[in-house]
Protein backbone atom coordinates (compact mmCIF):
# COMPACT_ATOMS: atom_id res chain seq x y z
CA UNK A 1 0.00 0.00 0.00
CA UNK A 2 2.58 2.13 0.41
CA UNK A 3 3.46 2.44 -3.38
CA UNK A 4 0.08 4.28 -4.19
CA UNK A 5 0.12 7.69 -4.85
CA UNK A 6 -3.10 10.15 -5.13
CA UNK A 7 -2.93 10.96 -9.10
CA UNK A 8 -5.66 12.33 -11.72
CA UNK A 9 -6.88 9.95 -14.18
CA UNK A 10 -5.40 11.81 -17.03
CA UNK A 11 -1.82 12.05 -15.41
CA UNK A 12 -2.07 8.34 -14.13
CA UNK A 13 -2.44 7.43 -18.11
CA UNK A 14 0.46 9.43 -19.01
CA UNK A 15 2.57 7.50 -16.32
CA UNK A 16 1.05 4.12 -17.34
CA UNK A 17 1.90 4.89 -20.79
CA UNK A 18 5.84 5.99 -19.85
CA UNK A 19 5.91 2.76 -17.66
CA UNK A 20 4.53 0.53 -20.92
CA UNK A 21 7.88 1.81 -22.96
CA UNK A 22 6.04 4.75 -24.25
CA UNK A 23 8.37 7.53 -25.75
CA UNK A 24 6.56 9.43 -28.22
CA UNK A 25 3.13 11.46 -27.84
CA UNK A 26 1.28 14.06 -30.38
CA UNK A 27 -1.57 15.54 -29.20
CA UNK A 28 -3.29 18.98 -29.24
CA UNK A 29 -5.00 20.81 -26.31
CA UNK A 30 -8.94 20.15 -25.93
CA UNK A 31 -10.66 19.84 -22.24
CA UNK A 32 -11.06 17.60 -20.62
CA UNK A 33 -7.73 15.55 -21.27
CA UNK A 34 -5.33 18.46 -20.66
CA UNK A 35 -3.77 17.41 -17.99
CA UNK A 36 -2.78 14.36 -19.83
CA UNK A 37 -0.30 16.09 -22.61
CA UNK A 38 0.42 18.32 -20.32
CA UNK A 39 2.41 15.96 -18.63
CA UNK A 40 3.60 14.17 -21.11
CA UNK A 41 5.22 17.49 -21.94
CA UNK A 42 6.86 17.44 -18.72
CA UNK A 43 8.01 13.78 -17.97
CA UNK A 44 9.19 12.26 -21.75
CA UNK A 45 11.93 14.94 -22.10
CA UNK A 46 13.51 13.44 -18.82
CA UNK A 47 12.77 10.04 -20.31
CA UNK A 48 14.71 10.62 -23.69
CA UNK A 49 11.04 10.51 -25.59
CA UNK A 50 9.56 13.13 -27.72
CA UNK A 51 6.45 15.14 -27.13
CA UNK A 52 5.15 17.67 -29.86
CA UNK A 53 1.91 20.00 -29.75
CA UNK A 54 0.94 19.71 -33.41
CA UNK A 55 -0.67 21.92 -35.45
CA UNK A 56 -4.13 20.19 -35.23
CA UNK A 57 -5.78 17.02 -34.42
CA UNK A 58 -4.93 15.43 -37.54
CA UNK A 59 -1.50 16.76 -37.61
CA UNK A 60 -0.90 14.48 -34.34
CA UNK A 61 -2.42 11.38 -35.32
CA UNK A 62 -0.62 11.07 -38.24
CA UNK A 63 2.73 12.13 -36.15
CA UNK A 64 1.65 8.86 -34.34
CA UNK A 65 1.10 7.06 -37.50
CA UNK A 66 4.77 7.51 -38.31
CA UNK A 67 6.42 6.71 -34.95
CA UNK A 68 4.00 3.72 -35.57
CA UNK A 69 5.67 2.80 -38.78
CA UNK A 70 8.89 3.01 -37.33
CA UNK A 71 8.11 0.48 -34.76
CA UNK A 72 8.40 3.01 -31.56
CA UNK A 73 5.08 2.65 -29.01
CA UNK A 74 3.23 6.03 -29.51
CA UNK A 75 0.31 7.73 -28.09
CA UNK A 76 -2.32 10.14 -28.69
CA UNK A 77 -5.05 11.82 -26.33
CA UNK A 78 -8.09 14.26 -27.09
CA UNK A 79 -11.41 14.61 -26.11
CA UNK A 80 -14.66 13.97 -28.14
CA UNK A 81 -14.58 16.50 -31.39
CA UNK A 82 -10.68 16.14 -31.19
CA UNK A 83 -11.20 12.27 -31.73
CA UNK A 84 -13.52 12.65 -34.45
CA UNK A 85 -10.98 14.65 -36.38
CA UNK A 86 -8.08 11.76 -35.91
CA UNK A 87 -10.80 9.39 -37.25
CA UNK A 88 -9.08 9.29 -40.94
CA UNK A 89 -5.79 8.98 -39.61
CA UNK A 90 -6.81 5.74 -36.96
CA UNK A 91 -8.57 4.47 -40.11
CA UNK A 92 -5.67 4.71 -42.41
CA UNK A 93 -3.31 3.12 -39.07
CA UNK A 94 -5.95 0.14 -38.94
CA UNK A 95 -5.33 -0.01 -43.04
CA UNK A 96 -1.88 0.34 -42.32
CA UNK A 97 -1.75 -2.54 -39.70
CA UNK A 98 0.34 0.18 -37.29
CA UNK A 99 0.14 -0.48 -33.38
CA UNK A 100 -0.81 2.63 -31.29
CA UNK A 101 -3.35 3.99 -27.81
CA UNK A 102 -5.50 6.58 -28.83
CA UNK A 103 -7.03 7.86 -25.16
CA UNK A 104 -10.57 9.44 -25.48
CA UNK A 105 -11.78 11.36 -22.61
CA UNK A 106 -15.15 11.73 -23.79
CA UNK A 107 -17.28 14.98 -23.30
CA UNK A 108 -20.55 15.98 -24.35
CA UNK A 109 -21.47 15.91 -27.68
CA UNK A 110 -22.51 16.40 -30.56
CA UNK A 111 -20.63 19.19 -32.19
CA UNK A 112 -18.44 21.05 -30.33
CA UNK A 113 -20.87 20.03 -27.19
CA UNK A 114 -19.58 20.90 -23.83
CA UNK A 115 -16.77 19.70 -21.83
CA UNK A 116 -18.58 17.61 -19.10
CA UNK A 117 -18.63 13.38 -18.82
CA UNK A 118 -20.26 11.29 -21.11
CA UNK A 119 -20.25 8.04 -23.04
CA UNK A 120 -21.68 9.58 -26.42
CA UNK A 121 -18.49 8.16 -28.70
CA UNK A 122 -19.59 4.66 -27.91
CA UNK A 123 -20.93 3.96 -31.34
CA UNK A 124 -18.01 5.77 -33.43
CA UNK A 125 -15.46 4.04 -30.43
CA UNK A 126 -16.72 0.79 -31.17
CA UNK A 127 -18.01 0.58 -34.74
CA UNK A 128 -14.66 1.68 -36.49
CA UNK A 129 -14.98 5.61 -36.15
CA UNK A 130 -13.43 6.29 -39.75
CA UNK A 131 -13.99 5.03 -42.93
CA UNK A 132 -13.52 1.36 -43.96
CA UNK A 133 -14.36 -2.04 -42.60
CA UNK A 134 -12.02 -1.96 -39.70
CA UNK A 135 -12.65 -2.19 -35.75
CA UNK A 136 -10.11 -0.57 -33.15
CA UNK A 137 -9.54 -2.63 -29.81
CA UNK A 138 -11.56 -0.30 -27.12
CA UNK A 139 -11.00 -0.36 -23.05
CA UNK A 140 -13.27 1.48 -20.54
CA UNK A 141 -11.77 1.79 -17.49
CA UNK A 142 -14.47 2.79 -14.34
CA UNK A 143 -11.15 4.26 -12.21
CA UNK A 144 -8.33 5.76 -12.31
CA UNK A 145 -6.38 2.40 -11.53
CA UNK A 146 -8.42 0.34 -14.16
CA UNK A 147 -7.05 3.56 -16.35
CA UNK A 148 -3.52 2.58 -15.57
CA UNK A 149 -3.90 -1.35 -15.96
CA UNK A 150 -6.04 -1.05 -18.96
CA UNK A 151 -3.48 1.50 -20.59
CA UNK A 152 -1.08 -0.93 -19.94
CA UNK A 153 -2.16 -3.78 -21.63
CA UNK A 154 -3.56 -1.50 -24.11
CA UNK A 155 -0.23 -1.42 -25.45
CA UNK A 156 0.27 -5.10 -25.45
CA UNK A 157 -2.86 -5.59 -27.40
CA UNK A 158 -1.74 -2.79 -29.81
CA UNK A 159 1.34 -4.72 -30.85
CA UNK A 160 -0.02 -8.13 -30.63
CA UNK A 161 -2.80 -7.30 -32.77
CA UNK A 162 -0.97 -5.01 -35.01
CA UNK A 163 -4.29 -2.28 -34.51
CA UNK A 164 -5.28 0.48 -33.04
CA UNK A 165 -6.52 0.61 -29.57
CA UNK A 166 -8.95 3.05 -27.85
CA UNK A 167 -9.24 3.83 -24.34
CA UNK A 168 -12.59 4.98 -23.56
CA UNK A 169 -12.69 7.10 -20.61
CA UNK A 170 -14.67 10.49 -19.70
CA UNK A 171 -14.37 13.65 -18.56
CA UNK A 172 -14.54 12.30 -14.90
CA UNK A 173 -12.10 9.35 -14.89
CA UNK A 174 -9.51 11.98 -16.32
CA UNK A 175 -10.25 14.87 -14.10
CA UNK A 176 -10.41 12.57 -10.67
CA UNK A 177 -8.17 11.76 -8.31
CA UNK A 178 -7.78 8.27 -6.91
CA UNK A 179 -4.72 6.32 -5.37
CA UNK A 180 -2.72 4.30 -8.14
CA UNK A 181 -0.23 1.77 -8.19
CA UNK A 182 1.78 0.77 -10.92
CA UNK A 183 2.39 -2.69 -11.35
CA UNK A 184 5.37 -2.51 -13.93
CA UNK A 185 7.70 -0.68 -15.47
CA UNK A 186 9.56 -1.71 -18.95
CA UNK A 187 11.72 0.76 -20.85
CA UNK A 188 11.61 0.70 -24.82
CA UNK A 189 14.96 -1.33 -24.91
CA UNK A 190 12.76 -4.55 -23.25
CA UNK A 191 10.33 -4.77 -26.13
CA UNK A 192 10.92 -7.27 -28.74
CA UNK A 193 12.08 -6.28 -32.46
CA UNK A 194 8.61 -5.33 -34.60
CA UNK A 195 10.50 -6.83 -37.95
CA UNK A 196 7.57 -4.98 -40.27
CA UNK A 197 9.13 -1.73 -39.05
CA UNK A 198 10.90 0.72 -41.36
CA UNK A 199 13.74 1.26 -39.77
CA UNK A 200 16.32 1.01 -42.40
CA UNK A 201 16.15 -2.40 -44.96
CA UNK A 202 20.08 -3.09 -44.45
CA UNK A 203 20.40 -6.67 -45.70
CA UNK A 204 16.57 -7.36 -46.30
CA UNK A 205 14.02 -6.52 -48.26
CA UNK A 206 12.54 -3.07 -47.65
CA UNK A 207 9.52 -2.52 -45.33
CA UNK A 208 6.68 -0.60 -46.75
CA UNK A 209 3.68 0.31 -44.78
CA UNK A 210 0.92 1.78 -46.84
CA UNK A 211 -3.03 1.69 -46.94
CA UNK A 212 -3.49 1.97 -50.36
CA UNK A 213 -4.42 -1.10 -52.29
CA UNK A 214 -5.71 -0.30 -55.91
CA UNK A 215 -6.12 -4.09 -56.98
CA UNK A 216 -9.54 -5.33 -55.42
CA UNK A 217 -8.55 -9.00 -54.99
CA UNK A 218 -5.19 -7.37 -53.09
CA UNK A 219 -7.20 -5.55 -50.96
CA UNK A 220 -10.02 -8.01 -49.83
CA UNK A 221 -7.52 -10.58 -48.88
CA UNK A 222 -6.18 -7.57 -46.14
CA UNK A 223 -9.59 -7.22 -45.04
CA UNK A 224 -10.01 -10.95 -44.93
CA UNK A 225 -7.08 -10.75 -42.88
CA UNK A 226 -8.24 -8.26 -40.70
CA UNK A 227 -11.37 -9.94 -39.78
CA UNK A 228 -9.68 -13.05 -38.73
CA UNK A 229 -7.83 -10.53 -36.18
CA UNK A 230 -11.24 -9.10 -34.92
CA UNK A 231 -12.40 -12.99 -34.53
CA UNK A 232 -8.93 -13.35 -32.72
CA UNK A 233 -10.00 -10.60 -30.71
CA UNK A 234 -13.67 -11.96 -29.91
CA UNK A 235 -12.19 -15.19 -28.85
CA UNK A 236 -9.11 -13.51 -25.99
CA UNK A 237 -9.53 -10.69 -25.17
CA UNK A 238 -13.43 -9.99 -23.77
CA UNK A 239 -13.03 -8.30 -20.70
CA UNK A 240 -15.79 -7.63 -18.22
CA UNK A 241 -16.80 -7.73 -14.81
CA UNK A 242 -20.00 -9.53 -13.21
CA UNK A 243 -20.86 -8.59 -9.83
CA UNK A 244 -23.87 -10.37 -7.98
CA UNK A 245 -25.18 -11.70 -11.21
CA UNK A 246 -25.44 -15.67 -9.89
CA UNK A 247 -29.28 -15.04 -8.09
CA UNK A 248 -29.58 -11.80 -9.91
CA UNK A 249 -33.38 -11.44 -11.23
CA UNK A 250 -32.85 -8.13 -12.78
CA UNK A 251 -29.56 -7.20 -14.14
CA UNK A 252 -27.98 -3.91 -15.11
CA UNK A 253 -25.85 -3.16 -18.23
CA UNK A 254 -23.22 -0.50 -17.62
CA UNK A 255 -19.57 0.60 -18.54
CA UNK A 256 -17.33 3.54 -16.97
CA UNK A 257 -18.32 6.13 -14.57
CA UNK A 258 -21.78 4.88 -14.83
CA UNK A 259 -21.26 1.61 -14.22
CA UNK A 260 -19.39 2.69 -10.95
CA UNK A 261 -22.66 4.93 -10.22
CA UNK A 262 -24.65 2.06 -11.19
CA UNK A 263 -23.20 -0.15 -8.44
CA UNK A 264 -24.04 2.15 -5.53
CA UNK A 265 -27.76 1.44 -6.52
CA UNK A 266 -27.16 -2.03 -6.67
CA UNK A 267 -25.83 -2.09 -3.28
CA UNK A 268 -28.77 -0.20 -2.40
CA UNK A 269 -31.18 -2.62 -3.30
CA UNK A 270 -29.54 -5.65 -2.17
CA UNK A 271 -29.99 -3.73 1.22
CA UNK A 272 -33.34 -4.06 0.70
CA UNK A 273 -33.73 -7.80 -0.35
CA UNK A 274 -34.11 -7.18 -4.06
CA UNK A 275 -32.07 -9.36 -6.46
CA UNK A 276 -30.09 -7.11 -8.67
CA UNK A 277 -26.83 -7.62 -10.33
CA UNK A 278 -24.48 -5.83 -12.60
CA UNK A 279 -22.51 -6.71 -15.85
CA UNK A 280 -19.39 -4.32 -16.65
CA UNK A 281 -18.15 -4.63 -19.81
CA UNK A 282 -14.42 -3.89 -19.58
CA UNK A 283 -13.83 -4.30 -23.40
CA UNK A 284 -16.66 -2.43 -26.09
CA UNK A 285 -14.92 -4.10 -28.79
CA UNK A 286 -15.02 -6.86 -28.13
CA UNK A 287 -18.16 -6.77 -26.61
CA UNK A 288 -19.13 -9.55 -24.00
CA UNK A 289 -21.97 -10.81 -25.50
CA UNK A 290 -21.45 -14.73 -24.55
CA UNK A 291 -21.92 -13.62 -20.54
CA UNK A 292 -24.90 -11.23 -21.36
CA UNK A 293 -26.69 -13.77 -23.35
CA UNK A 294 -25.94 -16.08 -20.51
CA UNK A 295 -27.27 -14.11 -17.80
CA UNK A 296 -30.10 -12.93 -19.48
CA UNK A 297 -31.40 -16.54 -19.58
CA UNK A 298 -32.51 -15.88 -15.80
CA UNK A 299 -33.16 -12.49 -15.82
CA UNK A 300 -36.37 -11.17 -15.89
CA UNK A 301 -34.96 -7.88 -17.36
CA UNK A 302 -31.82 -6.03 -18.21
CA UNK A 303 -31.33 -2.46 -17.81
CA UNK A 304 -28.94 -0.72 -19.96
CA UNK A 305 -27.71 2.35 -18.26
CA UNK A 306 -25.36 4.62 -20.20
CA UNK A 307 -24.61 8.96 -20.14
CA UNK A 308 -26.16 9.27 -23.74
CA UNK A 309 -29.37 8.76 -25.34
CA UNK A 310 -29.18 4.82 -25.89
CA UNK A 311 -25.61 3.65 -27.79
CA UNK A 312 -24.12 0.19 -25.94
CA UNK A 313 -27.88 -0.89 -25.37
CA UNK A 314 -27.71 -1.84 -29.38
CA UNK A 315 -25.24 -4.22 -29.00
CA UNK A 316 -26.83 -5.46 -25.61
CA UNK A 317 -30.40 -6.46 -27.26
CA UNK A 318 -28.22 -8.13 -29.93
CA UNK A 319 -26.61 -9.94 -26.93
CA UNK A 320 -29.64 -11.04 -25.04
CA UNK A 321 -31.42 -11.45 -28.38
CA UNK A 322 -34.95 -11.50 -27.07
CA UNK A 323 -34.15 -13.99 -24.18
CA UNK A 324 -35.67 -10.96 -21.63
CA UNK A 325 -36.85 -7.68 -22.06
CA UNK A 326 -33.85 -5.05 -22.62
CA UNK A 327 -34.79 -1.39 -20.87
CA UNK A 328 -32.79 1.75 -21.27
CA UNK A 329 -32.07 4.74 -19.09
CA UNK A 330 -29.43 7.94 -19.57
CA UNK A 331 -28.65 11.27 -19.46
CA UNK A 332 -26.83 13.06 -21.49
CA UNK A 333 -24.89 16.37 -22.99
CA UNK A 334 -22.57 16.06 -19.80
CA UNK A 335 -24.86 15.43 -16.88
CA UNK A 336 -23.74 12.78 -14.67
CA UNK A 337 -27.17 10.95 -12.86
CA UNK A 338 -26.63 10.55 -9.11
CA UNK A 339 -26.78 6.55 -7.33
CA UNK A 340 -30.09 8.00 -5.97
CA UNK A 341 -31.34 8.35 -9.77
CA UNK A 342 -30.16 5.62 -10.95
CA UNK A 343 -31.76 3.42 -7.79
CA UNK A 344 -35.28 5.20 -8.87
CA UNK A 345 -34.78 4.39 -12.14
CA UNK A 346 -34.18 0.23 -11.24
CA UNK A 347 -37.02 0.39 -9.13
CA UNK A 348 -39.46 1.53 -11.48
CA UNK A 349 -38.41 -1.26 -13.80
CA UNK A 350 -39.01 -3.47 -10.97
CA UNK A 351 -42.29 -2.21 -9.90
CA UNK A 352 -43.60 -2.50 -13.71
CA UNK A 353 -42.15 -6.18 -13.08
CA UNK A 354 -44.25 -6.88 -10.47
CA UNK A 355 -47.55 -5.68 -11.34
CA UNK B 1 -18.58 3.98 7.12
CA UNK B 2 -18.48 6.30 4.03
CA UNK B 3 -17.75 10.27 4.31
CA UNK B 4 -19.11 12.54 1.52
CA UNK B 5 -17.59 16.03 1.25
CA UNK B 6 -18.40 18.92 -0.51
CA UNK B 7 -15.77 21.81 -0.49
CA UNK B 8 -16.50 25.00 -2.59
CA UNK B 9 -15.54 28.56 -2.48
CA UNK B 10 -14.10 30.96 -4.92
CA UNK B 11 -11.20 29.99 -7.30
CA UNK B 12 -7.94 31.62 -5.30
CA UNK B 13 -8.97 29.92 -2.16
CA UNK B 14 -7.27 26.63 -1.73
CA UNK B 15 -10.68 24.45 -2.05
CA UNK B 16 -8.94 21.79 -4.34
CA UNK B 17 -5.99 22.06 -2.25
CA UNK B 18 -8.38 21.13 0.88
CA UNK B 19 -10.12 18.09 -1.12
CA UNK B 20 -6.63 16.50 -1.78
CA UNK B 21 -5.25 16.69 1.61
CA UNK B 22 -8.06 15.51 3.13
CA UNK B 23 -8.08 12.47 0.35
CA UNK B 24 -4.08 12.16 0.54
CA UNK B 25 -4.66 11.31 4.21
CA UNK B 26 -7.26 9.20 3.67
CA UNK B 27 -5.26 7.06 1.68
CA UNK B 28 -2.43 7.02 4.00
CA UNK B 29 -4.52 5.44 6.35
CA UNK B 30 -5.13 2.87 3.85
CA UNK B 31 -8.92 3.86 3.32
CA UNK B 32 -10.60 4.23 0.30
CA UNK B 33 -10.98 7.71 -1.37
CA UNK B 34 -11.37 10.08 -4.26
CA UNK B 35 -11.22 13.59 -5.28
CA UNK B 36 -13.46 14.68 -8.40
CA UNK B 37 -13.15 18.44 -9.46
CA UNK B 38 -15.85 20.82 -10.66
CA UNK B 39 -14.00 21.96 -13.71
CA UNK B 40 -14.56 24.08 -16.87
CA UNK B 41 -14.44 27.51 -18.17
CA UNK B 42 -13.49 28.91 -14.01
CA UNK B 43 -11.01 31.53 -13.18
CA UNK B 44 -9.75 32.87 -9.97
CA UNK B 45 -12.58 34.75 -8.75
CA UNK B 46 -15.23 31.98 -10.26
CA UNK B 47 -16.73 29.21 -8.29
CA UNK B 48 -14.74 25.82 -7.30
CA UNK B 49 -15.88 23.04 -5.38
CA UNK B 50 -14.65 19.35 -4.92
CA UNK B 51 -16.32 16.44 -3.87
CA UNK B 52 -14.26 13.79 -2.15
CA UNK B 53 -15.13 10.69 -0.20
CA UNK B 54 -13.30 8.82 2.14
CA UNK B 55 -14.50 5.58 2.60
CA UNK B 56 -13.82 2.15 4.67
CA UNK B 57 -15.45 0.04 1.48
CA UNK B 58 -15.10 0.20 -2.40
CA UNK B 59 -16.49 3.86 -3.47
CA UNK B 60 -19.21 3.66 -5.98
CA UNK B 61 -19.64 7.25 -7.48
CA UNK B 62 -17.15 9.17 -6.87
CA UNK B 63 -20.11 12.20 -7.62
CA UNK B 64 -21.40 13.56 -4.07
CA UNK B 65 -25.25 14.06 -4.45
CA UNK B 66 -25.98 14.10 -0.60
CA UNK B 67 -23.17 15.15 1.40
CA UNK B 68 -22.31 14.45 5.15
CA UNK B 69 -20.43 17.45 5.08
CA UNK B 70 -20.81 20.61 2.99
CA UNK B 71 -17.35 23.41 3.51
CA UNK B 72 -19.18 26.69 2.46
CA UNK B 73 -15.88 29.22 1.78
CA UNK B 74 -18.16 31.79 0.77
CA UNK B 75 -21.82 32.68 0.45
CA UNK B 76 -22.52 31.52 -3.19
CA UNK B 77 -21.16 28.10 -2.23
CA UNK B 78 -23.27 28.03 1.18
CA UNK B 79 -26.52 28.96 -0.99
CA UNK B 80 -25.28 26.47 -3.78
CA UNK B 81 -24.87 23.57 -1.53
CA UNK B 82 -26.93 23.67 1.92
CA UNK B 83 -29.83 22.25 -0.30
CA UNK B 84 -28.08 19.32 -0.66
CA UNK B 85 -26.62 18.52 2.43
CA UNK B 86 -28.10 14.97 3.99
CA UNK B 87 -30.44 15.69 6.75
CA UNK B 88 -28.46 16.19 9.88
CA UNK B 89 -25.29 16.77 7.62
CA UNK B 90 -22.92 19.17 9.02
CA UNK B 91 -22.69 22.46 7.46
CA UNK B 92 -18.80 24.39 7.98
CA UNK B 93 -19.37 28.13 6.89
CA UNK B 94 -16.75 30.66 7.33
CA UNK B 95 -17.62 33.44 9.19
CA UNK B 96 -15.21 35.37 8.07
CA UNK B 97 -16.42 35.96 4.54
CA UNK B 98 -20.44 34.67 5.21
CA UNK B 99 -22.65 37.22 7.36
CA UNK B 100 -25.51 35.20 6.51
CA UNK B 101 -28.00 32.12 8.17
CA UNK B 102 -28.78 28.99 6.35
CA UNK B 103 -32.13 28.57 5.41
CA UNK B 104 -32.34 24.84 6.93
CA UNK B 105 -33.01 23.86 10.49
CA UNK B 106 -32.24 20.01 10.17
CA UNK B 107 -28.49 20.40 9.67
CA UNK B 108 -25.68 21.08 12.12
CA UNK B 109 -24.24 24.51 11.55
CA UNK B 110 -20.36 25.20 12.72
CA UNK B 111 -19.04 29.09 11.77
CA UNK B 112 -15.03 29.52 11.67
CA UNK B 113 -14.04 33.13 11.00
CA UNK B 114 -11.62 30.69 8.65
CA UNK B 115 -9.77 34.25 7.32
CA UNK B 116 -9.26 36.00 10.58
CA UNK B 117 -7.81 33.04 12.76
CA UNK B 118 -5.79 32.19 9.77
CA UNK B 119 -3.82 36.12 9.42
CA UNK B 120 -3.46 35.15 13.39
CA UNK B 121 -1.08 32.32 12.48
CA UNK B 122 0.29 34.38 9.51
CA UNK B 123 -1.34 34.78 6.87
CA UNK B 124 -4.88 34.99 6.06
CA UNK B 125 -4.04 33.01 2.50
CA UNK B 126 -4.32 29.72 5.10
CA UNK B 127 -7.98 30.08 5.60
CA UNK B 128 -8.51 26.74 3.59
CA UNK B 129 -5.86 25.24 6.04
CA UNK B 130 -8.05 26.51 9.19
CA UNK B 131 -11.65 25.13 7.71
CA UNK B 132 -9.80 21.80 6.94
CA UNK B 133 -8.63 21.58 10.56
CA UNK B 134 -12.41 21.99 11.45
CA UNK B 135 -13.20 19.01 8.95
CA UNK B 136 -11.05 16.79 10.39
CA UNK B 137 -12.06 17.80 13.76
CA UNK B 138 -15.80 17.04 13.02
CA UNK B 139 -15.56 14.35 10.71
CA UNK B 140 -13.64 12.32 13.09
CA UNK B 141 -12.29 9.57 10.23
CA UNK B 142 -8.94 10.68 9.36
CA UNK B 143 -5.86 11.64 12.01
CA UNK B 144 -3.94 14.71 12.25
CA UNK B 145 -0.78 13.34 11.64
CA UNK B 146 -2.48 12.30 8.44
CA UNK B 147 -3.50 15.42 7.20
CA UNK B 148 0.13 17.15 8.02
CA UNK B 149 2.15 13.73 6.20
CA UNK B 150 -0.57 14.58 3.16
CA UNK B 151 -0.16 18.24 3.42
CA UNK B 152 3.76 17.61 2.79
CA UNK B 153 2.76 15.42 0.14
CA UNK B 154 0.59 17.61 -1.72
CA UNK B 155 3.01 20.83 -1.64
CA UNK B 156 5.19 21.84 -4.22
CA UNK B 157 8.81 21.84 -2.91
CA UNK B 158 8.97 25.50 -3.48
CA UNK B 159 6.23 25.87 -0.40
CA UNK B 160 7.70 23.82 2.19
CA UNK B 161 8.99 26.74 4.06
CA UNK B 162 5.31 27.41 4.63
CA UNK B 163 4.53 23.84 6.10
CA UNK B 164 4.80 25.04 9.72
CA UNK B 165 2.53 27.95 9.14
CA UNK B 166 0.31 25.66 7.93
CA UNK B 167 -0.01 23.20 10.43
CA UNK B 168 -0.63 25.60 12.85
CA UNK B 169 -3.74 26.98 10.53
CA UNK B 170 -4.60 23.36 11.01
CA UNK B 171 -4.83 23.23 14.91
CA UNK B 172 -6.48 26.13 14.66
CA UNK B 173 -9.24 25.01 12.64
CA UNK B 174 -9.44 22.24 14.62
CA UNK B 175 -9.41 24.24 18.08
CA UNK B 176 -12.05 26.50 16.67
CA UNK B 177 -14.33 23.90 15.61
CA UNK B 178 -14.13 21.99 19.47
CA UNK B 179 -14.96 25.05 20.80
Amino acid sequence: MADKILMKGNEAIGEAAIKSGCRYFFGYPITPQNELPAYMARRLPNEDGVFCQAESEIGAINMVYGASASGARVMTSSSSPGISLKQEGISYMAGSELPGVIVNITRGGPGLGGIQPAQSDYFQAVKGGGHGDYRTLVLAPQSVQEAVDLTMEAFDLADKYRNPVLILGDGMIGQMMEPVEFKRDISPEDLPDKEWATVGNKGRKPNIINSLSLQAEKLEELNVRMQKKYQQMKEEEVRFETIKTEDAEYVIVAFGSMARIAMGAVEKAREEGIKVGLIRPISLFPFPDEVIGMVAEQARFMLTLEMNCGQMVEDVRLAVNGRCPVYFYGRSGGVVPTTGEIYEQLMEQVRGEKE
Amino acid sequence: MIKEIIIAGFGGQGVMLMGQILAGAGMLENKEVSWLPSYGPEMRGGTANCHVIVSSERISSPFVGEPDVVVAMNLPSMDKFTPQLKKGGLLIINSSLIDSEPQRQDIRVIKIPANELAAEVGSDRAANMVALGAVVEKLKFVEVDSIISSLKDNLPERHHRLIPLNEEAIKRGMDAARE
